[in-house]
């Protein structure tokens, strides 16, 4: 049915638009998500390299000026003069006073040997012999030599800087001692975050700083091992499940690497954020699109719902009427085919009444007969004139016309043509027709057709040997109205029924006996003449309608 | 009843053959044709008072007919006679000049009563034209 059609209309409209609306959404939403995660990533993974680039730049410079000024000493005094531990004394707390990182410093003979000694732990290392040293062996080789850090004799964390100085054939090292925990410092300035992590690795992979959590000192790192990279790097790497950004730059002197671990969840925060967000804008924004797509066509398919329910009701309306015009046409031609032959007949019949009243005639034994034989001819022509005056009222009445009416005479003419299918039914109607009723200027033919639906509705209900009832009145109030009650002792209305008679399509006929239209035409016909039409109904009582006409016409 | 002279117009031939035999039994001067045609041409020759004119026949129907009648003869009463009541073909009758406008079947009592009242009028229309100096001369055709 047409519901069923309209459902499915329905649903294909919301498919279609959800489809196109969504499709270019989600692409957009998709689109921009993962476009935030690359950029931002790359991003932070570019911060994190220049982070690790300029701390292994600051390690550099670090290194660079404690040798350079170690090397200054050693080129700049002689042996001799740096052998005078008060001088060496002197030259240290010089050194010491721009640069707080140097522990000792130490001149050291070509066997080894401590030839003077300036720094906390003299008593302990004045008479270590050096020899055996790695760092000794190096730094004689190479002139200059950086170590890694070590524990050695005094059992904290530091490294040495030795350099050679050369005076005619004589060969000597000038030591000396750094706190690594400047080195440290710098270090911990590449931790990004709560759980990003800087250090150095040596060569070997073992770790020259205190890592925060990536290790122990002089231990191998947790991390993966980095220390033969070349060339700075940044690089994603998995594991147990998480995502972890490591950068990496070699240190060149000493031949150190510096990684930098960063927890990109930490630095990605805001990204995430940023995409939470917009996810939950994406899912509200759908949601949106599909509520309003539902909604808007829901309505939509109401409304053309309403629509085709109104223009078949218009439709019907106007089937009626031009069904109720050529029963007229119909009716008309009928009479006025008919009108003739009986005024012949009448005609006819006149003639031998006036032959009869002459002398010759009057003699005949059957006058009687004759006379009153003429008499029931033309009384029969007279029954017959009237239904065809009647038919041709009727036919006229299809034309719309405005005229003054009485609406007793409408009804009882209503009534002429439902005589016969009541009085076969059984069915007895009693009039009370106010006299003096005033006329009203409206549509008769309308308003007969309103009268013919009520009356007969009225005649189905009632079944054999009801009555039907038909009064009129004048109400003064209001302009005044024609009232016009129509009852009948049939079954009643039900109370949940009553309120839906004057709605279209509502019937409690069979589709063949009746289209549910009815009413409703009559409630909008009485409508526009300006008049107004109620119910009243008891079950097991009866029902009566009561149609009110405006006095004054519809054009109020 | 005063004699007057009246012309029956109808293309049912049963029709005019019996009410003219009943008008001429009450004593008027009655002729009786079956066309707009005949009527016309028999109205050049001879003058009627009343005119019982139908609505719908063949040919030149009673409208047309009434036109040229009120034309050649504008004091001539007609009565229009129809069987099917158009409300319209009355009006128009009405307002080209005919006296009335009647139902078929009409008792003929009832016509005669109209048809004398249409006799009355035309002798008083007479009487104010001779008044006027306007003797009711027939159209030339």
């Amino acid at each position: 049915m047409a519901s069923n059609h309209y459902q499915r209309l329905r649903i294909k409209i919301i498919a279609m638009t959800l489809f196109f609306s969504l499709i270019p959404f989600f692409t957009l939403g998709v689109t921009i998500y993962y476009q935030f995660d690359t950029a931002y990533t790359s991003k932070i993974m570019e911060a994190l390299k220049t982070l690790c680039q300029n701390r292994r730049n600051a390690i550099e410079l670090f290194f660079d000026e404690r040798v350079a000024q170690l090397i200054t000493v050693a080129n700049t005094q002689t042996l001799d003069r740096l052998k005078d531990e008060e001088y060496l004394k002197k030259v240290f707390e010089t050194m010491q006073s721009r640069s707080k990182s140097f522990l000792d410093l130490g001149v050291i003979d070509h066997e080894g040997n401590h030839l003077a000694y300036v720094g906390p732990h003299y008593e302990q290392l004045k008479s270590v012999n050096y020899h055996n040293q790695d760092w000794f062996q190096a730094a004689m080789s190479y002139g200059v030599h950086v170590s890694d850090v070590f524990l050695g004799f005094r059992k904290i964390p530091h490294f040495i800087i030795a350099v050679t100085g050369v005076e005619g054939n004589r060969r000597w090292i000038l030591r000396a001692t750094i706190n690594s925990e400047i080195i440290d410092n710098i270090v911990r300035q590449g931790q990004v975050g709560k759980r990003g992590d800087a250090f150095i690795v040596n060569r070997a992979n073992v770790l020259q700083t205190a890592p925060r959590f990536s290790g122990k000192l002089f231990e191998h790192p947790t991390t993966p091992d980095f220390s033969s990279v070349i060339g700075t790097n940044v690089e994603e790497i998995t594991s147990n499940g998480d995502h972890i950004l490591f950068a990496t730059c070699p240190i060149t002197y000493p031949k150190w690497v510096l990684v930098l671990r960063e927890d990109p969840q930490e630095e990605m925060a805001p990204l995430f954020k940023a995409q939470y967000a917009e996810a939950l804008i994406l899912i509200a924004g759908i949601f949106l699109v599909v509520v309003g797509t539902v909604f808007t066509t829901r309505s939509m398919t109401s409304e053309l719902i309403r629509m085709e329910h109104q223009k078949a009701e218009s439709d019907d309306l106007m089937i009626q009427s031009a069904k109720m015009a050529a029963l007229g046409k119909m009716a008309a031609g009928i009479a006025h085919e008919i009108n003739n032959p009986l005024a012949i007949i009448g005609e006819k019949a006149g003639w031998m009444k006036d032959l009869l009243e002459k002398e010759d005639v009057k003699a005949s034994p059957n006058l009687g007969e004759f006379e009153d034989c003429i008499k029931k001819i033309e009384r029969q022509v007279d029954r017959s004139r009237t239904i065809t005056h009647r038919l041709l009222r009727f036919g006229r009445r299809m034309e719309p016309t405005e005229d003054m009416v009485d609406v007793n005479q409408i009804l009882a003419e209503t009534i002429t043509f439902l005589e016969n299918e009541a009085h076969y039914r059984d069915i007895r109607i009693q009039t009370a027709y106010a006299d003096k009723l005033p006329r009203v200027t409206t549509d008769s033919a309308q308003l007969q057709q309103v009268f013919l639906n009520i009356i007969n509705n009225a005649i189905d209900a009632v079944g054999k040997g009801g009555f039907i009832d038909l009064r009129t009145s004048y109400d003064g109030g209001n302009r005044g109205s024609i009232v016009i009650e129509i009852s009948d002792n049939g079954p009643g209305i039900p109370k949940e029924v009553l309120g839906k008679i004057f709605d279209p399509f509502f019937t409690t006929k069979s589709p063949q006996d009746g289209t549910g239209l009815g009413l409703s035409i009559s409630y909008s016909i009485i409508e526009k003449l300006g008049g107004k039409i109620t119910v009243a109904s008891e079950e097991g009582k009866g029902t009566t309608f009561t149609i009110y006409v405006p006095a004054r016409g519809f054009a109020t | 009843m005063e004699k007057f002279r009246v012309l029956i117009v109808d293309d049912e031939v049963d029709f005019v053959e019996t009410i003219v035999k009943r008008l001429i039994d009450r004593g008027l001067e009655v002729a009786g044709v079956h066309s707009g045609l005949e009527a016309l041409d028999l109205m050049d020759t001879k003058d009627f008072d009343v005119v019982i004119l139908d609505v719908k026949m063949p040919g030149m129907d009673g409208i047309e007919t009434l036109r040229a009648m009120k034309k050649k003869r504008p004091l001539t009463e007609v009565i229009m006679l129809t069987g099917h009541g158009s409300v319209e073909s009355g009006i128009q009758g009405l307002q080209l000049g005919a006296y009335n406008y009647v139902m078929k079947p009409v008792p003929l009592n009832d016509l005669l009563k109209q048809m004398a009242q249409a006799y009355e009028r035309k002798l008083i229309e007479e009487e104010r034209d001779r008044q006027a100096g306007n003797e009711a001369v027939p159209e030339r055709v």
